[in-house]
């Protein structure tokens, strides 16, 4: 399958938010599921080298998935998603967090609020998320730690390339 | 000082920005464009300068601005991290889409 499936992702410095659009070759029903239904979300949500583990889900207006994203060593990111209004299969919305393994949010870290649509393109889905921070200085401060983080995995990763080399 | 994000959320600023992005420039070339009083638009250059994005150095009697891109770095590479990490979460779904729709029984 080599068709090129689209995919846009816009910042927008003055409403503060990032949309991510994405088109999958498949019907919106299947992709509705995947996005969720926890043990499929599981199956896909973090990106490699991550994986996901849900550790419950509760898939309702007002009820959360509680989930870490964890490292090949092992080591756990948690996060929950708090679902706001759900629309199936056309769209839901939900306020991000960080938190703890048992699901306490971090109180010094801004939440993001989801908008996720679903529309059909012919036998294919168009998946349009757009992630909203509520002030520029809720964004400066999620991209301050993102960046931490990033750049210690990144010297991480340097040190597992050294000592293949070495 | 952290401000990268207040300072970038006016297009005024912005286009300041992307003017520096081609060179320094001084106060005078930056405000021609806009229709704006030069108290106004030195107070947007003061947000900016706050911010740590751009700095300001007085030669002679002309103000130079120029752009501090370590600042801007930071926000880009972040949003370019963003941008992978969506793709690459995205890439695992068409493997795992295709992987459900090759089941016989739920096709």
């Amino acid at each position: 399958m080599k068709t090129e499936l689209q995919f846009d992702f816009t910042v927008d410095n003055e409403r503060n938010t990032i949309t991510v659009k994405r088109e999958f070759a498949a019907g919106r029903a299947l992709v509705w599921d995947c996005h969720t239904k926890s043990e499929l979300l599981d199956r896909w949500f973090a990106p490699k080298p991550l994986t996901t583990r849900t550790k419950s889900m509760d898939f309702r207006e007002g009820g959360h998935w509680l989930y870490a994203m964890i490292t090949d060593e092992g080591q756990e990111f948690w996060s929950r998603l708090d679902y706001q209004t759900i629309d199936p299969i056309d769209s839901y919305s939900a306020l991000d967090g960080f938190c703890d393994a048992t699901g306490a949010l971090n109180p010094a870290m801004p939440r993001s609020r989801w908008n996720v649509t679903f529309a059909d393109m012919g036998a294919h889905t168009m998946v349009n998320t757009m992630v909203a921070y509520g002030s520029p200085e809720a964004l400066q401060q999620v991209i301050a730690m993102g960046l931490e983080g990033g750049m210690k995995s990144t010297l991480e990763r340097l040190d597992e390339l050294l000592l293949k080399i070495a | 000082m952290d401000d990268v994000f207040h300072a970038l959320a006016n297009p005024i600023r912005r286009s300041v920005i992307a003017h520096l992005g081609r060179g320094p420039a001084s106060i005078k070339q930056l405000a021609a464009p806009h229709a704006l009083g030069l108290p106004t638009f030195l107070k947007h250059i003061g947000v900016l300068e706050d911010s740590g994005l751009i700095e300001t150095e007085k030669t002679g009697r002309t103000r130079v601005c120029k752009l501090k891109r370590e600042q801007l770095l930071a926000a880009e590479k972040w949003f370019e991290q963003q941008r992978k990490d969506w793709e690459d979460r995205y890439a695992n779904l068409d493997h795992l889409l295709i992987q459900l729709k090759g089941k016989p029984d739920e096709d």
